[in-house]
């Protein structure tokens, strides 16, 4: 099977209006800044968003944010974002926090498929209300299921035509667990290269995972806390 | 009264060498600073950096590494990367030998509140939860009292729980507290407070027993 489409647009192009979507990330790190901008072309709405972050008013799923595409978000910490904090609190926009080790894990039980795993993080807190509890040893942990997504779209730094992938940096975060996650995983590289070109001993997201790829442009990589010694 | 530096350079004692560290946002990452000579530690930063080293210099800056407080850092020699599920795998397991946390309040059972107050803006808990649940030993670094001058320092939280019965240490502006299963036990006053002071600053059980001495610097 081809993987390799020409653009974000092309790789895009089958999203549809009420879908759940991962996107790749840590803040403004390793988000995959081209789909985005596409799918904002794209105009879907209704969209759940699986995402650790929700981007700032004007970079990263914020874009999304100010043309009202999203109707729900899945993420750990938000509100670096005052769109989004006014659609919160005017109730267009739900969202669900969750621990961001459980966030990454329901990602991994996903791409593994394990429908659902049990974890110490938000026993007895409000995390927990509704969710299944067992002890083990002694100790208390809640069950925690494994995401549904219908797209997870992903940025890495290099990728071949196969399909593989390798990332930089901390800006791997959340992109191996939902590439591995998505029925459909589109991933965005900074350099496309034919299959062969990249050592096998390095690859950190082999290519059965990735349906579509393609080589970004214009990469902005913007800092969100800029600090120099 | 302790700095927020002050603070920060009482919790460094508490490291120990070939320690692996959890260091939270606020006084927590001013941790970093004080560490003792002779010790070396790793510090873990959850978005995927096992060995964080220090901010970078103006030509080092990459925008593809960065802290979980989303600033720009540097690697030493001996780091790693990894990806978020391993992170926490790291976490969970147990492996972070010590966890510096903020708190908005911790209670005499060592539960500690630090991610929501109802009615404002809710930013998320990030990694706390997954922090408190699993890590060995945590140690809060906190101002003793809220705004308004209240305890934090509670019987009963009045915010939402981030996790139970975790909570290790307090290091405040006044003074160094063990939780034990009593409450909070006494056993540290900085410099120019009063026994009384911390008394009238703490809600929950305070169990003062024997000579207290004042945190030297």
């Amino acid at each position: 099977m081809k993987k390799v489409v020409a653009n974000a647009s092309e790789a895009v192009k089958d999203i549809q209006d009420g879908m759940t979507l991962m996107l790749g990330g840590f803040g403004l790190c390793g988000i995959p800044e081209n789909c985005i901008t596409a799918l904002v072309s794209l105009g879907v709405k209704n969209l759940t968003c699986i995402s650790n972050n929700a981007g700032v008013d004007d970079f990263g799923i914020g874009l999304m944010l100010k043309g009202r595409q999203v109707k729900k978000m899945i993420s750990s910490y938000v509100g670096e974002n005052a769109e989004f904090e006014r659609q919160l609190l005017s109730g267009e926009l739900e969202v669900e926090l969750l621990p961001q080790g459980t966030l990454a894990e329901r990602c991994r039980a996903a791409g593994a498929g394990i429908p659902a795993f049990f974890t110490p993080a938000g026993y007895g807190t409000e995390v927990a209300e509704g969710k299944e509890t067992r002890e083990f040893d002694g100790k208390q942990y809640i069950m925690e299921k494994a995401f549904n997504s219908d797209y997870a779209i992903v940025k890495a730094w290099k990728g071949d035509t196969d399909g593989n992938l390798i990332f930089k940096a901390t800006a791997r975060n959340f992109n191996p667990m939902m590439a591995m996650a998505g029925k459909i995983t589109i991933a965005e590289v900074e350099e496309l290269v034919p299959a062969g070109e990249l050592d096998p001993n390095f690859i950190h997201t082999p290519g059965i995972f990735i349906n579509k790829i393609f080589q970004g442009v214009d990469y902005e990589k913007r800092i969100e806390q800029r600090t120099i010694r | 009264m302790l700095t927020k530096q002050q603070i920060a350079q009482r919790i460094a004692r508490e490291l120990k060498d070939g320690y692996y560290v959890n260091l939270g946002i606020g006084i927590p990452t001013l941790v970093a600073n004080y560490v003792p000579e002779g010790i070396n530690v790793t510090l873990q930063s959850e978005n995927g950096l096992l060995g964080m080293g220090p901010f970078p210099t103006e030509e080092e800056i990459d925008a593809d590494l960065i802290n979980a407080g989303k600033q720009t850092v540097t690697t030493l020699p001996g780091s790693s990367f990894f990806d978020s599920a391993t992170s926490f795998a790291m976490i969970r397991s147990g492996r972070v030998d010590l966890t510096v946390l903020g708190a908005m309040e911790v209670n005499d059972n060592g539960d500690i509140a630090n991610w929501k107050i109802p009615g404002k803006m809710v930013k998320g808990m990030g990694g706390a939860m997954d922090l408190v649940a699993s890590a060995k030993n945590i140690i809060v670094a906190m101002q003793h009292t809220n705004r308004d001058g209240e305890s934090k320092l509670l019987q009963k939280l009045t915010l939402p729980v981030t996790g139970l019965g975790c909570v290790k240490k307090v290091v405040t502006d006044l003074c160094v507290m063990e939780v034990t299963e009593r409450g909070f036990e006494l056993k540290e006053l900085a410099p120019g407070v009063t026994i009384e002071q911390v008394k009238t600053a703490t809600e929950g059980r305070l169990i003062i027993e024997g000579e207290i001495p004042e945190i030297l610097f």
